[in-house]
């Protein structure tokens, strides 16, 4: 057992945890964030991905531990006062998913290539987006929905 | 995941100390973490290396291009010097894995993990890398010892990586379209001392294919390699590629 304090979402949180706690684990079974979804649970889907000190990363293969004093920031961080982030806004206008398994990696992990390409091309993106897999939408509405958001940021 | 001890260790002569034979060093994990997930690996004790300052970083001065262990690959992708001094290495660590992989996983990690199909072992041997070690350097052409399997020793840690700047370079590869790593690529580095052909995802382990590189040391030209028959022999066969088609790959990308 080992203590981690972490700040998620902009709220510190201290807990001792077993050492091999995966974040995934951390934030769906203990802290209850289940928004954060775990598919192939060994780093290939993308559908767990969440920011670390502002980088986006595959929460099953990170261990809790391991980012002991790190900020974190999961889909329900994205959201202020009740307002979609733009991202959020623009997957949902665009039907940018279907049955939204894998959205909530899709949008962390969209949102982390703005911060480097403010207007990605569709290939950027396409290129960027290779580790989050969706199984229903074939991409087309995603990619276009990243665009809108790009637009809007 | 079996359950284990996790430490993270203040400097490299604690993270020696704290090492046995059922320990692993954590870096970016991106291979040791999934390998326990999966039960093809478990250890008493994992020890956190990240917290190692001066295991991480870039520096080049003159003909090198010295990398810190624990530096991960969105930084050799994205760092301006590498991208001047040796392009080629930067644009290699741009096309490892994905995003997320790329701002965890760690050039030492990779290194040290010698997966057959990696890419980072053929920038070494390429590149005239030598591998410094808590005890001792190592050039890359004696470090990469087989199948996941490195000349390192129980306790031994890789501080950094130094990498000679080459005339001319280029890393090619045809990428697995699920995981990235390389079916085959070649990594091809023109010395002033010669031409090195490194080829990984070929065969068990990474090595330089020494008869191309004598063809392109006498004539560095792509016609010069047009009559040179690569041998099947001894190179993977599985789903993804045929021995004889990874044999011609190899050519290719030369």
């Amino acid at each position: 057992m080992s203590k981690v304090s972490l700040e998620i979402n902009g709220k510190k949180i201290s807990k001792e945890i077993p050492d091999h706690t995966t974040l995934s684990i951390f934030l769906r079974d203990i802290l209850n964030l289940t928004g954060t979804h775990v598919g192939c649970d060994t780093s290939q889907c993308g559908a767990c991905v969440v920011h670390v000190d502002g980088k986006s990363i595959k929460s099953c293969t990170a261990l809790a531990v391991d980012l002991d004093g790190s900020k974190i920031t999961t889909i329900e961080g994205l959201t202020t006062n009740g307002k979609m982030h733009p991202m959020q806004e623009a997957f949902k206008k665009l039907h940018g998913l279907q049955c939204g398994f894998c959205t909530p990696g899709m949008v962390m992990s969209a949102i982390d290539l703005l911060k480097s390409k403010k207007n990605p091309s569709d290939t950027e993106i396409r290129d960027w987006l290779e580790g989050n897999i969706c199984r229903c939408t074939g991409y087309q509405n995603i990619v276009a929905a990243v665009k809108e958001a790009a637009s809007k940021m | 995941m079996k359950i284990f001890n996790y430490h993270s260790a203040k400097d490299v002569k604690e993270a020696s100390k704290l090492s046995s034979s059922r320990s692993a060093f954590l870096a970016g994990g991106m291979t040791t973490i999934p390998s326990m997930k999966l039960g093809l690996a478990s250890y008493k004790d994992i020890i956190n290396i990240k917290g190692i300052k001066k295991l991480s970083g870039i520096k080049i001065s003159g003909k090198k291009v010295t990398i810190g262990s624990t530096t991960r690959h969105a930084e050799v992708a994205n760092s301006k010097e590498i991208k001047k001094a040796i392009p080629s290495l930067s644009a290699l660590a741009e096309g490892i894995g994905d995003p997320q992989v790329r701002n965890r996983g760690t050039i030492g990690g990779s290194i040290a993990n010698n997966d057959p199909a990696a890419d980072y072992p053929s920038a070494c041997i390429a590149l005239n890398a030598v591998i410094h070690t808590n005890n001792r350097k190592i050039d890359a052409e004696k470090f990469f010892r087989g199948m996941f399997e490195t000349s390192l020793k129980s306790g031994e840690i890789i501080e950094s990586i130094e990498f000679a700047i080459p005339q001319k370079s280029s890393y090619q590869k045809y990428p697995n379209p699920a995981s990235r790593y390389a079916i085959v690529g070649v990594y091809v580095a023109k010395h002033k001392s010669g031409v090195n052909v490194a080829v990984t995802g070929a065969k068990s382990c990474v090595y330089n294919d020494k008869n191309l590189s004598d063809i392109l040391s006498k004539s560095f030209s792509a016609d010069a390699i047009n009559n040179t028959k690569i041998s099947a022999s001894g190179m993977n066969s599985d789903i993804h590629a045929s021995a004889d088609y990874r044999a011609n790959m190899v050519k290719v990308f030369c």
